[in-house]
């Protein structure tokens, strides 16, 4: 069967993640503190 | 210096010793990569959101906790974590439960949407046009009377009356234009099932 080429792929969108992805991994970042005790790592969030 | 210009050892080293728009800038500068290279395996946006905020998770929390090893390079890494990610995501999709046909019963002969998709319409337009095209080389009196029969849907008394030849005649027409159309259709091995 012949292939259709009449409608073109839209080149506009690009992959990119959710800006609310991004902002949440920036967040989580700056709340996570690792505190190491002995040989274990305590993990923290702080508001 | 532009932080912007630093290279990603450079701005993984900043960040774990605390500064953290060095994450910002690392993030901006491979998140269409990583994020491509997710879809590319997944083909499903909330998911590849969900694997890339997880790769992320994960990047942060090692970085955070001095367990990432300088001699790779850091979006390899990245990607490798994602990678896993994605075998991951696969093998617990395989786990869940799915309703899978097993011969006694099939719930898509009862299910159904009714509508033929958009593949099944364009096999439907072609067929007919390759049947109008069968119908051409048929004589002109047989073509006549299956164009009037089928296409105008007139009886065959109709069909008597307006080409002047007896019921007899105008059936006798169709059943050989019928039994001609097949021979054309056999001898040129023509498909025009639409399944």
């Amino acid at each position: 069967m012949e292939k259709l080429y009449t409608e073109q792929p839209s080149n506009s969108e690009q992959l990119k993640p959710r800006e609310e992805t991004v902002n949440f991994l920036l967040n989580y970042s700056k709340a996570l503190k690792i505190i190491p005790i002995g040989s274990l790592n305590f993990e923290t969030f702080i508001n | 210096m532009n932080i912007k210009s630093l290279s990603d050892a450079q701005l993984v080293r900043n960040y774990i010793s605390g500064e953290e728009s060095a994450l910002s800038i690392l993030i901006n500068r491979h998140q269409q990569r990583l994020y491509g290279f997710i879809f590319s395996k997944v083909y499903d946006r909330d998911a590849t959101e969900d694997i890339f905020q997880d790769t992320f998770i994960k990047v942060i929390r090692t970085l955070k906790k001095g367990k990432y090893n300088e001699q790779g390079k850091f979006l390899p890494w990245v990607m490798r974590i994602a990678h896993n990610l994605i075998i991951d995501y696969f093998r617990k999709n395989n786990r869940m439960p799915k309703f899978k046909n097993n011969g006694d019963f099939d719930i898509f002969s009862v299910l159904s949407d009714g509508s033929s998709n958009a593949e099944h319409k364009i096999i439907h337009g072609q067929i007919t046009n390759h049947v109008r095209l069968l119908l051409e080389q048929l004589p002109q009196d047989q073509k006549d009377v299956i164009k009037m029969r089928l296409y105008q849907d007139m009886s065959f008394k109709e069909i008597s009356d307006n080409t002047g030849v007896s019921i007899n005649t105008a059936l006798g027409r169709m059943r050989y234009g019928l039994i001609n159309l097949r021979k054309m259709i056999d001898k040129h091995k023509i498909n025009l099932i639409n399944d």
